[in-house]
């Protein structure tokens, strides 16, 4: 190792005391699992919350816990409002990119923290200010917003005249997402800058994990699609609270209440272009760090090398890049131009080529391997399937044709929790499983977990299989009950249906609860390299040091080197000189 | 395999198993990674001590906030855009004539800074120091025209929620105002500080504030104009 | 040496993913094989367009659909850990290639097959002599407009909105073409062309009626035209297909495809209550 002057952790020494260190830290690594936590707070109410509402979908006349008689719609409305919310920003944002990521990423690329540690932090806090702003809504006087996560203005522009939530609790909601916004700014910021200027020497951008890949790939969509929600948040606000009309159009009139709103000429499809504009980018950050850890956690479990790692690594590019430009295919329905919709269809037809391309290439990398099947490697393996599953069904979407009979119905909710609401959490699950030992220094239980895995993954399709049918019979979205609806009455044991596995579905989580909580103080202990992986976080103690390496480490070798011909291991790790790799005999 | 060729396994392609096989010793020169922070290179801290991470990733740091303003500032652009070709109720705002001498006054900070951190690189504390208050004077300046000019408009009966092109104008004006006010801070802040303790250098810190100035400046141009192109 | 750092029980996880994902496929198809939850007959030639293009999307997606989930099944049986070796490979060009050409095929040709059907609902005009009929949405009711015998829509505006005095569209009071017809349900004509001009007071709603395959978000500030041509007489359900507040689920309409003679008579008869 050439001594050169590698400078102390940031000038920085490990922080006393216990709000220094667990509280208010700039260890990327406390930082993570702040974020962590707090999405497994956020997922845990939206899982609730869905609890409730799939309750009153399935028996819309009972009385359910929590509710004084039946269910009102506003009160459904809410439910799923907030469920949105809290699920797309808290969990699917946060969890996969704020908690793997920032644990992670300076691990696998050589560094000891994010070039930024304190914008880390402020990252974190500002961040967990939004939470808090947004479930301070379910205590304000009208309750959370009834908008939908999307909020689409004139209703969440105009106030309480448009319904209930739609006072405090709207303004709320915005101000959380306005709030959101600059924390994963910093967030992106610092992601972007350490992968680019921190790599290990040796760490070429072509031998990172495809992990690291993922969370750059995602920071550089939120760096910049969050910025034009604030934009439009920002806007939404002023029509709430300054009287302007930048969304709100003239003439409007609630419930016979004259005159008409004095609002002039705002245009509701402008908020709609600046939201997917950034909606379209979000869902990608939301599985884009999921595809990495799938692609990390096959390759580990196949002892195999990834299968196209480049072309892995630029299909995340290219995802990212043609994201920005398909934002209309939530649109086409909207009002806006019917030519654009023909350009937007195409350039999402595009975009899942290289979404396939990775689904041949995680094939391709189970082929011919020697697969081990830990509780990880389900969860990879069950993402491929889902992934599979949830964007086929995007093709239909994509086709403005075909999306006019079944936008805004159940068809769409089968779709979007496919890819997001099961695949991505299987990537948060598969890397729970998989860096637990790392962060703790002990193993998950095995059985519970797979357990956890086959009650979940038959669980989530069993929910939302049946949707695409209830979606093509013409069940929409957002409705309270079908009562009104003659044609969708036969679709009341379908709901029925769906509510029952999603009640044991989300018992079978208490398996995950449990676990995650009893192997911190009884999980079976492990050595450095449980799985005896190869990228840079394995060789570092389980849980690593405050400066994660004890000296600066070097990388001689790409970061999927499994199986190699004529090594005594079946793996060999990044960090290894090749002078120390041992061979055959 | 001879045992030449197990050590050639770790150290070129193997043409026999796989061409694709890359794994290459590492060589005197490095491969990749571009952080390999020397004493020299990474610059020093305010203290003399090697920066924790280096310089350039400072600058690399800024430059996507830059990015992320950009985007943000894009956002209410195309809002801008869009609004004003929806209609047939756009009034035209008559655009206060103080924003020609702030728009002036702000270009005149961005030399008037520039200049100072010239200075400052050649070692000239003292003109460094008077250059680099001046362009936080003129900064200071500017933003007080700027409350001038919404003034003007109140005078006339122009207020926020008056007409679409009012509500950009105040909304376009007040989103530069505030992070041009950020950097008057970091202007401010490197006048005033002791560097002897900093964790990055005065030196590094200047350039930072300085990039991000002339950014503003630029953003305010590109909107002035905007805002004109709208009338 | 090799590493085991699973368990032993590769056999049980693998036989059953090849079980569940078998049973998947083989569900899945059957379902929509059998149709049991299908959409029902479009009562339009545009309709019948858009269900050709769903269908071929649905072979297409389908065969993917099986073809992925098998494999991925078969390839986890094949390869699960008996204490093999694994195949040592960074990849092969030619595949990424080929499977990339594929797919970039497949997906551009899906789109491009639906262009035509997209254009004839959007891209194309009604004919001079189609039914306008105004659709007026609020929270939370559809209600239609027609012109009264002059042929004529009476002009509107905001400030005279009063559904609950049955004015809905905020005629301007004491103008000359008051004679509109102003009716909760929407009654066409069958075989004849139908202009919808789409109108909101409020907030986005969206008209939606499953036979016609016709989804269209209806903004304030904007009046959006629409236009079909129903085949086949019938009473269809027009529902309100993008949130618009707590009674979203509630606000219900019909369609209804009559004769002509019956659409005529239905004509004289709400002109004639029109006029009291």
């Amino acid at each position: 190792m050439s001594a050169q002057a590698h400078p102390a952790a940031h000038g920085v020494e490990a922080p006393r005391g216990w709000i220094r260190r667990y509280v208010f830290s700039t260890d990327h690594k406390v930082i993570g699992i702040q974020y962590y936590l707090m999405s497994l707070i956020a997922v845990t109410i939206g899982m609730v919350l869905s609890w409730w509402f799939r309750a009153h979908l399935a028996w819309p006349h009972a009385h359910l816990p929590g509710f004084s008689g039946e269910m009102k719609p506003e009160e459904y409305l809410a439910l799923v409002t907030m469920h949105g919310t809290l699920m797309v920003f808290f969990v699917l944002t946060t969890a996969p990119q704020g908690g793997f990521g920032n644990y992670f990423l300076p691990i696998q690329v050589g560094a000891e923290d994010m070039a930024f540690p304190r914008i880390n932090m402020l990252s974190f806090w500002v961040t967990f200010a939004s939470f808090l702003a947004m479930v301070s809504s379910f205590l304000v006087q009208g309750g959370p917003p009834i908008a939908g996560w999307t909020s689409y203005p004139p209703l969440s522009a105009v106030g309480q005249v448009a319904g209930p939530g739609l006072g405090t609790g709207e303004t709320l909601w915005v101000i959380s997402i306005a709030l959101f916004c600059a924390g994963s700014l910093m967030s992106a910021l610092n992601f972007i800058a350490t992968t680019v200027e921190l790599r290990a020497r040796g760490m070429s951008m072509m031998r990172m994990p495809l992990t690291v890949w993922g969370w750059f790939v995602t920071a550089v969509l939120g760096l910049l699609a969050f910025a034009v929600l604030l934009a439009a948040g920002i806007l939404l606000l002023l029509d709430r609270l300054a009287g302007t009309s930048f969304f709100i159009p003239a003439g409007l009139v609630f419930n016979d209440t004259q005159p008409p709103l004095a609002h002039a000429g705002g245009s509701p499809l402008l908020y709609q272009h600046l939201f997917w504009f950034f909606g379209h980018p979000e869902v990608y950050i939301a599985i884009l760090p999921s595809m990495g850890i799938t692609s990390h956690v096959l390759s580990t479990f196949s002892r195999k090398p990834i299968f196209g790692y480049r072309a892995m690594a630029y299909s995340m590019c290219a995802i990212g890049f043609i994201s920005f430009c398909v934002w209309g295919h939530h649109m086409f329905v909207s009002g806006m131009s019917p030519y654009s919709a023909l350009a937007f269809s195409f350039l999402t037809l595009a975009i899942g080529v290289p979404s396939a391309i990775k689904t041949f290439n995680w094939l391709g990398t189970l082929w011919g391997g020697r697969l081990q099947f830990t509780t990880a490697m389900l969860f990879a393996i069950g993402f491929v399937s889902l992934f599979v599953s949830g964007g086929l069904s995007g093709l239909f979407l994509a086709q403005p044709t075909v999306d006019l009979p079944l936008h805004d119905t159940y068809f769409v909710i089968a779709h979007f929790h496919l890819v997001m609401g099961v695949a991505a959490i299987f990537g948060i699950f598969a890397g729970t499983y998989y860096w637990f030992p790392k962060v703790t220094g002990r193993r998950m239980n095995e059985t519970l977990g797979k357990l956890h895995f086959w009650l979940t993954f038959i669980g989530a399709y069993l929910i939302f299989m049946p949707m695409h049918w209830m979606g093509i019979v013409g069940a929409l979205r957002r409705y309270a009950d079908l009562s009104s609806v003659q044609y969708a009455q036969p679709l009341e044991p379908v709901h029925q249906f769906i509510t029952v596995a999603a009640l044991i579905t989300g018992a079978a989580q208490l398996l995950f609860y449990w676990n995650l909580i009893w192997s911190l103080r009884h999980g079976e202990k492990v050595d450095t390299n449980p799985w005896r992986a190869t990228t840079l976080e394995w060789s570092v103690p389980s849980p690593p040091p405050h400066s994660n390496f004890l000296e600066p480490p070097r990388v001689y070798r790409g970061p999927y080197e499994y199986s190699v011909p004529g090594m005594k291991e079946d793996f060999v790790p990044q960090h290894l000189a090749p002078e120390q790799v041992a061979r055959a005999s | 395999m001879g045992s030449g060729e197990t050590a050639d396994v770790m150290t070129r392609p193997t043409a026999v198993e796989d061409p694709h096989v890359e794994l290459l010793e590492q060589t005197a020169a490095g491969v990749g990674g571009p952080s390999a922070p020397t004493g020299g290179e990474g610059g020093s801290g305010g203290s003399g001590q090697p920066l924790a991470v280096p310089r350039r990733a400072y600058l690399t740091g800024l430059t996507l906030g830059l990015a992320a303003i950009f985007m943000f500032f894009m956002g209410l652009t195309s809002a801008f855009i869009v609004r004003r070709g929806l209609g047939n109720d756009w009034v035209r705002v008559s655009l206060p004539p103080v924003l020609w001498l702030n728009t002036a006054v702000l270009l005149a900070s961005s030399v008037v800074l520039e200049r100072a951190r010239q200075y400052l690189a050649r070692g000239e504390s003292g003109r460094f120091q008077s250059w680099w208050r001046l362009g936080a004077a003129l900064g200071l300046l500017f933003l007080g025209g700027q409350l001038m000019a919404w003034r003007q408009l109140v005078a006339q009966g122009i207020y926020l929620a008056t007409n679409p092109a009012a509500s950009f104008f105040y909304v376009l004006t007040a989103a530069h105002g505030v992070h041009l006010l950020a950097g008057l801070v970091a202007v401010v802040v490197i006048a005033l500080r002791r560097w002897d303790r900093s964790r990055i250098g005065r030196a590094l810190a200047v350039d930072l504030a300085a990039l991000y100035w002339h950014f503003l400046d630029g953003l305010w141009i590109f909107l002035f104009l905007l805002l004109r192109m709208g009338q | 040496m090799h590493s085991r750092v699973g368990d032993r029980g590769s056999a049980i996880h693998a036989a059953l993913f090849g079980l569940f994902l078998f049973l998947l496929v083989a569900v899945t198809v059957y379902i929509f094989v059998a149709g049991i939850w299908p959409m029902p007959p479009a009562i339009t030639e545009v309709g019948r367009w858009i269900d050709r293009q769903y269908d071929l999307t649905l072979w297409v997606t389908g065969v993917v659909f099986v073809l992925a989930q098998l494999a991925l099944g078969w390839i986890l049986w094949r390869y699960r850990d008996r204490g093999q070796r694994a195949v040592f490979t960074h990849g092969s060009t030619v595949l990424e290639i080929l499977w990339t050409t594929a797919t970039f095929i497949l997906f551009i040709g899906l789109g491009v097959l639906a262009v035509r059907a997209w254009s004839e609902v959007h891209f194309v005009s009604p004919a001079p002599g189609a039914l306008q009929v105004q659709v007026m949405a609020e929270q939370f009711t559809w209600t239609f407009r027609y012109p009264g015998p002059d042929g004529k829509f009476a002009p509107t505006s905001p400030q005279y909105y009063s559904s609950s005095s049955g004015n809905p569209f905020g005629i301007v009071p004491d103008s000359p073409d008051k004679d509109d017809i102003i009716s909760g349900a929407l009654v066409v004509p069958v075989n004849r062309e139908v202009e919808l001009l789409l109108q909101s007071k409020d907030v986005v709603h969206d008209f939606y009626v499953r036979e016609l395959r016709i989804k269209q978000d209806v903004v304030p500030g904007m009046v959006i035209p629409i236009h079909f041509t129903p085949q086949q007489v019938g009473t269809y359900e027009i529902v309100c297909a993008q949130l618009c507040g707590l009674g979203h689920n509630h606000m219900h309409s019909y369609l209804r495809v009559v004769t002509e003679q019956e659409f005529e008579q239905w004509l004289r008869e709400q002109a004639q209550q029109a006029q009291q």
